[in-house]
């Protein structure tokens, strides 16, 4: 089979840390071509490599089998490459249509901007995805993460390329949008597009992919055929040890009442919301993209203004004036938008983790020794990847930026947490050691809102699921029923009213 | 697993210091009495008016704002500061308070100068905050607005004080140093207290990193900006205190000109990103510096003053060019 990509030797230090080594490997035209690796272990320094956004410290590059040196992103799209990105490379101020043609926009004879031609082509591409709900005028900022998502998605194809490289593309995405993304990488693999594959979601990666290649702290382990490897053998060898499947034993817990909402909306996205909340409870909030489950986080954290309703912290009505009021109540919220509204790029892994509890360490001075030694604790408790304690977080990797994001939400030492996507883009690894802390926290009486789109986890930890669609609740399921086809049921409309 | 310190010392960081440096090897080698005890304090002294309302103006910038109206601000405050001075002065006059009264009428001009630096700094900010204008435009406009109502009152004119005992206190000398440099370094180390080791300085850093995780992250946005823009106005009216009893009178028409543009020029120059989101108090006393010790040689070397912006603009652009180089540097390698 003809081979698309070639690398030999490719290796990448930073500030001379070693993150990739002697990576040697033949990529297949028109294959499916999956990385996967702990968080940390140099995947997307890779593909950033191809896409011209690194260069490499040592190695060579042949493109199409000739020797080729990609410099820039330009020179990447120039030769047929696009990028997925991890985290999203849109300007927010713009609108979709704007972003889509960002560099590349249409022009008429005339030299003006060929606007029409371009609205009506991300119109196309955006209905291709079965997204036509985005507007190609709306502005990103006011896109939910799945659908800015979809917006990259489109971006990377609107150009013909020939090698499209897809950086955990499904971590913001609900079965219905994966499904939509898997029939597009057939399609294009089916007109000859090679593509990159990088996902924790081993099940996808062996749905989909051809074959995977598995990297640990920069090295190469393994090339492999996709039929020749199952998904346990995929976590041992990124892992490096057997790793035992499981979630952590549920213990419901019959406790008091301690957050109560009733009737809360929202115009135009929330709708009625009633539910009660019960100490060491793990709450899981299901649905597809749009259901308004973020929303709604943000409403009782009071990031939004409530039109009508009452939420309630232990039978009294909890009064939201500034964003401060429901973490002195006790409420912590950790964002699914990471980069947007989670944790601040440019600051260091110490500042991030205490900002929102910055109150504990300055009395009224900040002890920065306070902070730093906490900071080491969550490193050590979560694992966390990093060059320094005082690395920015844009020197981190996706799934240990996450880590820090969950650790910043914790360090408020809640009574009440909402958990939106909180395993976005972590290994599976890491995974079950989140798994085991959150059910360590309910069991200490700390009450759980879970919301996320993967509906293991969702089933695997949660005691009681309540499933959302267009703003509502529309149906509530005991721990003993969860099934994903029973709360898909739900989700889609096909029980519960509306 | 590993965690170590890194040991890569960072341009960023000590860029600005190393400029100064420079910059006074340079001159002391051009002409050695550049380096004189004197000369060196004399140019402190220059620069400690701007260079105090720049302390303030480093916050508002990695807030991710601006404030345009520092001059004009520091001529209303000053011509205030005038004018309670000798209505307090007169007042007591007839009861012949000797040095009491005297004290008495320079600390009602003072509380009346920085008085009004807060309210035109709280102006500023809650038209920023929750008027949402641009800060360029709300303080473009407030700009205008200070200097017409200063010139309306003092009828284009000069505010003269009618007593001498503040124009001492503008000349004095404490331990050698003039009184102005004294309270520059003070406010330096106080303010740089306020940036590194309180919240309100973490927020200021957050806010202007990255606005919507600061939200998130329960810091009240607008407070903190409005904060910003008070603490500015806290400097101009500090200023305006000492630049008024430095010359004893204040010009309704040239009091506070081109102050703003020092003031944001030092803050540059000391590295702070105009972008917002980091910054250094030190940093801006730094630039306050290199800018006080360009024009001292540009004048020694008899340059003449109309060519003196042309070098300033220079290094401001440069200043700015040399940080974007840097943060360049970072983003191909992020
Ligand atoms: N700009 C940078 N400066 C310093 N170190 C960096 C930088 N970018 C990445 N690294 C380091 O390189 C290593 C590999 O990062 P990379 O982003 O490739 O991981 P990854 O495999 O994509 O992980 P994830 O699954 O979490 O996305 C990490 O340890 C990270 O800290
Ligand atoms: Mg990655």
């Amino acid at each position: 089979m003809e081979v698309i990509v070639k690398t030999e030797g490719i290796a990448k230090e930073f500030s001379s840390v070693r993150v990739l080594n002697d990576i040697s490997v033949e990529i297949r035209a028109g294959e499916v071509f999956g990385i996967i690796g702990e968080n940390g272990a140099g995947k997307s320094t890779f593909i950033k490599i191809l896409a011209g956004l690194y260069q490499p410290t040592a190695g060579k590059l042949w493109f199409d089998g000739k020797a080729v040196e990609i410099r820039n992103p330009a020179d990447a799209r120039g030769i047929g490459i696009s990028l997925i990105p991890q985290e999203f490379n849109l300007v927010s101020d713009l609108c979709v249509y704007e972003n889509i043609f960002l560099g590349e926009e249409l022009v008429q004879k005339n030299g003006f901007l060929d606007i029409k031609a371009m609205v009506s082509r991300t119109r196309q591409l955006l209905s291709e995805l079965d997204v036509s709900s985005i507007d190609p005028y709306a502005r990103i900022q006011d896109l939910s993460v799945a659908q800015k998502q979809m917006v990259e998605i489109a971006k990377a194809i609107a150009f013909d390329s020939r090698f499209l490289i897809m950086d955990e593309p499904t971590t913001m995405l609900t079965s219905k949008e994966v499904e939509i993304l898997f029939r597009l990488i057939e399609r294009l693999k089916a007109h000859g597009v090679t593509i990159v594959y990088i996902s924790h979601k081993l099940k996808e990666v062996k749905r989909i992919c051809d074959r995977v290649m598995v990297l640990r702290d920069g090295e190469f382990i393994s090339l492999e055929e996709i039929a020749n490897i199952g998904i346990d053998e995929m976590a041992r060898r990124m892992v490096g040890r057997e790793l035992k499947e499981i979630f952590p034993e549920k213990k419901p817990a019959a406790g008091e009442v301690v957050l109560s909402v009733h009737n809360l909306s929202v115009e135009g996205l929330l709708h009625d919301i009633s539910f009660d909340l019960h100490v060491g409870e793990v709450l899981g909030f299901a649905g597809l993209i749009g259901a308004g489950r973020t929303e709604l986080a943000e409403t009782i954290m009071g990031l939004r203004r409530a039109e009508s309703g009452e939420i309630s912290l232990r039978g009294k009505p909890l009064q939201l004036r500034k964003p401060w009021d429901a973490v002195h109540a006790g409420l912590s919220y950790l964002s699914e938008d990471r980069q947007g509204s989670g944790i601040i790029t440019s600051f260091d892994v110490v500042k991030n983790i205490t900002l929102t509890s910055l109150r504990e360490y300055a009395k009224p001075f900040i002890s920065q020794k306070a902070e730093i030694e906490k900071s080491k604790f969550y490193v050590d408790r979560f694992s966390i990847k990093i060059p320094s304690l005082f690395a920015k977080l844009e020197q981190l990797s996706g799934g240990n930026q996450q880590k820090v994001s969950l650790a910043k939400s914790i360090d408020t030492q809640p009574k009440i947490i909402i958990i939106d996507e909180p395993t976005r883009g972590i290994d599976v690894k890491a995974k079950r050691d989140i798994y085991v802390f959150v059910r360590g926290l309910a069991n200490a009486g700390i009450s759980v809102i879970f919301i996320s789109s993967e509906l293991e986890e969702i089933i695997g930890m949660c005691d009681r699921v309540l499933i959302m669609r267009s703003g509502r609740i529309v149906g509530e399921l005991p721990s003993e029923k969860l099934s994903e086809e029973e709360i898909m049921y739900f989700a889609t409309g096909i029980k519960g009213g509306y | 697993m590993a965690v170590s310190i890194p040991k890569k010392l960072s341009l960023d960081k000590y860029g600005p210091l190393i400029a100064l440096v420079a910059l006074v090897i340079v001159s002391t080698i051009l002409y050695p009495r550049f380096i004189e005890i004197r000369n060196l304090l004399n140019i402190l002294r220059q620069v400690s008016y701007t260079g105090i309302i720049a302390l303030g103006m480093t916050f508002v910038i990695i807030s991710g704002g601006i404030d345009l109206s520092v001059g004009s601000m520091t001529a209303l405050a000053g011509a205030f500061a005038i004018l309670t001075l000798n209505a307090v002065t007169q007042g007591l006059m007839m009861f012949s308070p000797g040095w009491l009264g005297t004290l008495l009428s320079i600390l009602a001009a003072a509380a009346v100068s920085i008085v009004i630096g807060l309210a035109a700094g709280f102006v500023n900010g809650f038209l920023v905050t929750k008027g949402r204008i641009a800060p360029f435009i709300v303080t473009l406009g407030t700009m205008a607005i200070f200097r017409s109502l200063t010139l309306y009152i003092g009828k284009a004119g000069e505010f003269r004080s009618v007593s001498s005992s503040y124009g001492d206190m503008g000349m004095s000398v404490i331990l050698g140093i003039p009184l102005p440099v004294w309270i520059f370094f003070i406010l330096a180390a106080l303010l740089s207290f306020v940036l590194n080791r309180t919240k309100f300085g973490r927020y200021v850093c957050a806010v202007g990193s990255n606005e919507k995780v600061a939200r998130y992250s329960a810091i009240n946005v607008d407070k903190v900006r409005l904060i910003s823009y008070v603490i500015v106005g806290l400097m101009v009216g500090i200023t305006a205190v000492l630049i008024s009893a430095r010359l004893n009178s204040l010009s309704s028409t040239n009091a506070g000109k081109d102050y703003e543009m020092d003031a944001i020029a030092a803050v540059v120059i000391g590295g702070t990103a105009m972008t917002g989101g980091k910054g250094s108090v030190w940093g801006s006393v730094i630039g306050a510096m290199i800018l006080g010790i360009i024009n001292n040689m540009l004048n020694m070397l008899g340059v003449s003053p109309y060519l003196q912006g042309l070098v300033k603009g220079i290094v401001i652009i440069g200043a700015v060019s040399i940080q974007r180089g840097w943060f360049n540097n970072g983003r191909t390698e992020k």
